[in-house]
C-alpha cells in the first residue's frame, strides 16, 4: 500500500506548502468557474469567456509594472471589457460575437504594451511566460484570503440569481415576459464571469483560464441534462482536474528531461479536455444502445412475438 | 525593412479578404483560435529544429479540422474554446522544454515585424496566392451559407463541407501571417478592418475592397508609428481596429440620426 501511495505521490508532496496552498485554490477556483462555467456554455458566451481572461491579462502585466497584485489588475480589465462586450454587442449574436472580437483585438494590444515595458522596466523576461501560462505553484500565500472571499462572493450570487438566470439563458424572451430584467442581469453575468476567469487566470494563466470555465461545464451538461446537477458535476470534474494536474506536475520533477518539471497548466488543460472527450464518448454508446434497445423492442413488438406475452397486455 | 513593408503588405491584404468572410459569418472565435492555438505548434517546432512554419502549418490545420470534427458533435463555441486551450496548453508545454523562451514566445504572440527575413517572403507569398484561389472557388457557396443557410441547403451545397473549407482557409492565412506578425497582429487586423467596413457599407464586393483597403491603411500607420516610437507594433494594430471600428459606427449613427426625421 505505501509503495503504490510512493509510486502515485512523489516524496514530499504532503509536506509541501506551496502544494497545500495550490490545492486550495485550485479546488476554490475549480468550483467557482465550474458553476460559472455552466452558465457560459449554456447561454453559448465561450468566447467571451476566452476573451475576458486574454483581456485580462493587460490588466496583469499592468499591474505587475505598476507593482500590485496581478488579481486586481486582471480583474479591473476584465470587468470594463464585460462591459464594453454588452454595450457594443447589440441583441445579435453575430454583432456580439464582432464585438467580442474587437474588444479582445484591443486588449490584446495594450496586453502587448505592457508585456513589452514589463520586459523592458524589469530586466526579468518570464513575466509574459507567468501572466499568460500562469502556475498554481507560485500563488502566493497571501493572496489566498482575497481568493477565497472574491470566490464565495460569485457562488452565493450566483446562488440568489439562479432562478432568473437560468431562465433567462435558456430563454431570453420568456424570461423578459416573465418580468426578469434580462439586459441588467446579463451585465451582471458577465462581470461574474469576468470575476471567475481572472480566479482562474491567476491560477493557471490568463490564456489557459478558457479550459476551466468552459471545459468541466460542458463535460457536466453532457452527462446531466438538470441544470442544478450540472452546477455540482462541473464543480467535482474542475476539482479533479486541477487536483490530479497538481499531483502529476508533481511527480513529472522525475520524469524526462530530468530535474525539470512539466507545466501544472498543461496536465490541467490536457485532462480536462479528455474528460470532454470521454464524456462524449460515454454518452454516444449509451445513447447508440438505447436506441437499438428500443428499435428491437418495436421489432418484437412488429413481428408479434409470443415471448413475452404479457408487454403486450 | 523593405521586406517589413512587403510582408506587411501581404498579410494586410489576406487578412482584409478573408476577415470579411470571417465577420460575415459570426466566426471571429475561429478566427482567433486557430492562429493562437497554432502558435503552440511554433514552439513544437522551435523545440525539435524544424522551421517554425511547418510546426504552425501542421498545428493550424489540425486545429481547423479538430475544430470541425468537435463542433459536429457538440456545441461550436465549447469545441474551439477546448480545441485552443489544448494547442495552447501543448505550447505552454514545449516553451518549458525550450531553453530561450521568453523572447521567442513574445515575438510568436504579438509579432515581430520589423525583423522578416528575405527567405521568408516567398512562403507568405504563396500561401497567400492559395488562400485568395481558394476563396475564389469557394466564394458563391461561402456566401449562400453565410447568408440563406435554408436556401444553401435545398440547393444540395454541403453546409459542413463549406465550413471545413473555409476553417482551412483560415488555418492557411494563421500559418503565412504568424510568424510574420504575430497571432494578436492577425486576429485584429482580420476583425477590425471587416467589422469597419461591414459596418459602412452593405455590398459584399465594396466591403472586401473596403476592408483590404483598411487593413493596409492600419498595418502601414501600425507598422510606421511602431518603428518610430519603438513600442510593439501589436498595440498600434489593436487599438486601430477598434479606433476605426468605433468611428464607423458613430458616422453611421449619426447620419442616421440625421435622415430618420426627414
Amino acid at each position: 500500500m505505501n509503495q503504490v501511495l510512493r509510486v502515485l505521490f512523489a516524496p514530499g508532496f504532503f509536506a509541501s506548502g506551496p502544494v497545500h496552498a495550490a490545492l486550495v485554490v485550485g479546488a476554490v477556483v475549480a468550483l467557482v468557474t465550474g458553476a460559472v462555467g455552466v452558465f457560459t456554455v449554456i447561454r453559448g458566451q465561450a468566447f467571451a469567456g476566452h476573451a475576458l481572461g486574454e483581456v485580462g491579462s493587460a490588466g496583469g502585466s499592468a499591474a505587475f509594472l505598476g507593482g500590485a497584485n496581478p488579481l486586481w489588475g486582471f480583474m479591473g480589465i476584465a470587468v470594463v471589457a464585460a462591459g464594453l462586450i454588452e454595450l457594443l454587442g447589440l441583441h445579435r449574436p453575430r454583432a456580439r460575437d464582432v464585438a467580442t472580437g474587437l474588444v479582445l483585438g484591443a486588449g490584446l494590444g495594450l496586453a502587448a504594451l505592457f508585456l513589452y515595458l514589463d520586459a523592458t522596466s524589469s530586466s526579468t523576461t518570464g513575466v509574459a511566460v507567468t501572466i499568460l501560462f500562469g502556475s498554481l505553484f507560485a500563488v502566493s500565500q497571501q493572496m489566498l484570503p482575497s481568493i477565497v472571499a472574491l470566490s464565495a462572493v460569485s457562488l452565493v450570487v450566483i446562488a440568489v440569481c439562479y432562478r432568473m438566470l437560468l431562465l433567462s439563458s435558456l430563454s431570453s424572451d420568456l424570461a423578459a415576459a416573465r418580468g426578469v430584467p434580462v439586459r441588467a442581469l446579463g451585465i451582471a453575468y458577465l462581470v461574474i464571469m469576468a470575476v471567475a476567469v481572472s480566479l482562474a487566470a491567476e491560477t493557471i494563466g490568463a490564456i489557459l483560464a478558457t479550459a476551466l470555465v468552459v471545459g468541466p461545464p460542458a463535460t457536466a451538461l453532457r452527462l446531466t441534462k438538470r441544470p442544478g446537477g450540472a452546477l455540482v458535476v462541473a464543480g467535482l470534474i474542475g476539482v479533479a482536474a486541477v487536483w490530479l494536474g497538481i499531483v502529476l506536475a508533481y511527480d513529472s520533477y522525475y520524469w524526462p528531461p530530468a530535474g525539470h518539471g512539466w507545466p501544472v497548466s498543461f496536465f490541467v488543460v490536457a485532462l480536462v479536455f479528455l474528460f470532454y472527450l470521454v464524456a462524449g464518448a460515454v454518452t454516444g454508446i449509451a445513447q447508440a444502445r438505447r436506441s437499438r434497445r428500443s428499435e428491437s423492442a418495436s421489432r418484437l413488438a412488429a413481428s408479434g412475438c409470443a415471448e413475452h406475452p404479457g408487454d403486450a397486455a | 525593412m523593405v521586406n517589413t513593408w512587403i510582408a506587411a503588405t501581404l498579410v494586410a491584404v489576406i487578412a482584409g479578404v478573408v476577415g470579411f468572410f470571417v465577420v460575415l459569418r459570426g466566426a471571429a472565435f475561429v478566427a482567433h483560435a486557430i492562429p493562437h492555438g497554432a502558435f503552440g505548434g511554433a514552439a513544437g517546432a522551435v523545440l525539435i529544429g524544424v522551421n517554425p512554419i511547418a510546426g504552425l502549418g501542421v498545428f493550424a490545420v489540425g486545429g481547423a479540422l479538430g475544430i470541425g470534427w468537435l463542433g459536429r458533435r457538440g456545441r461550436h463555441d465549447v469545441a474551439t474554446a477546448l480545441a485552443l486551450v489544448l494547442m495552447l496548453g501543448l505550447g505552454a508545454l514545449f516553451l518549458s522544454f525550450s531553453v530561450e523562451y521568453a523572447a521567442a514566445i513574445y515575438s510568436l504572440l504579438f509579432g515581430e515585424v520589423l525583423g522578416v527575413p528575405s527567405d521568408e517572403l516567398l512562403p507568405i507569398a504563396g500561401l497567400g496566392i492559395a488562400c485568395i484561389a481558394a476563396l475564389a472557388v469557394l466564394y458563391r457557396p461561402l456566401m449562400l451559407t453565410s447568408i440563406a443557410p435554408e436556401v444553401a441547403e435545398a440547393r444540395g451545397v454541403g453546409a459542413q463541407r463549406i465550413e471545413t473549407g473555409f476553417l482551412l482557409v483560415v488555418a492557411l492565412a494563421a500559418t503565412m501571417t504568424v510568424p510574420v506578425v504575430g497571432v494578436l497582429l492577425m486576429f485584429s487586423l482580420m476583425i477590425g478592418p471587416a467589422a469597419t467596413a461591414g459596418s459602412l457599407t452593405r455590398s459584399p464586393r465594396n466591403a472586401i475592397a473596403l476592408s483590404v483597403l483598411l487593413a493596409l491603411a492600419t498595418v502601414w500607420i501600425a507598422v510606421a508609428v511602431s518603428y518610430l516610437t519603438n513600442l510593439p507594433v501589436g498595440f498600434f494594430v489593436g487599438t486601430l481596429g477598434a479606433v476605426s471600428y468605433g468611428c464607423a459606427r458613430i458616422w453611421t449613427a449619426r447620419r442616421r440620426g440625421r435622415t430618420a426625421p426627414a
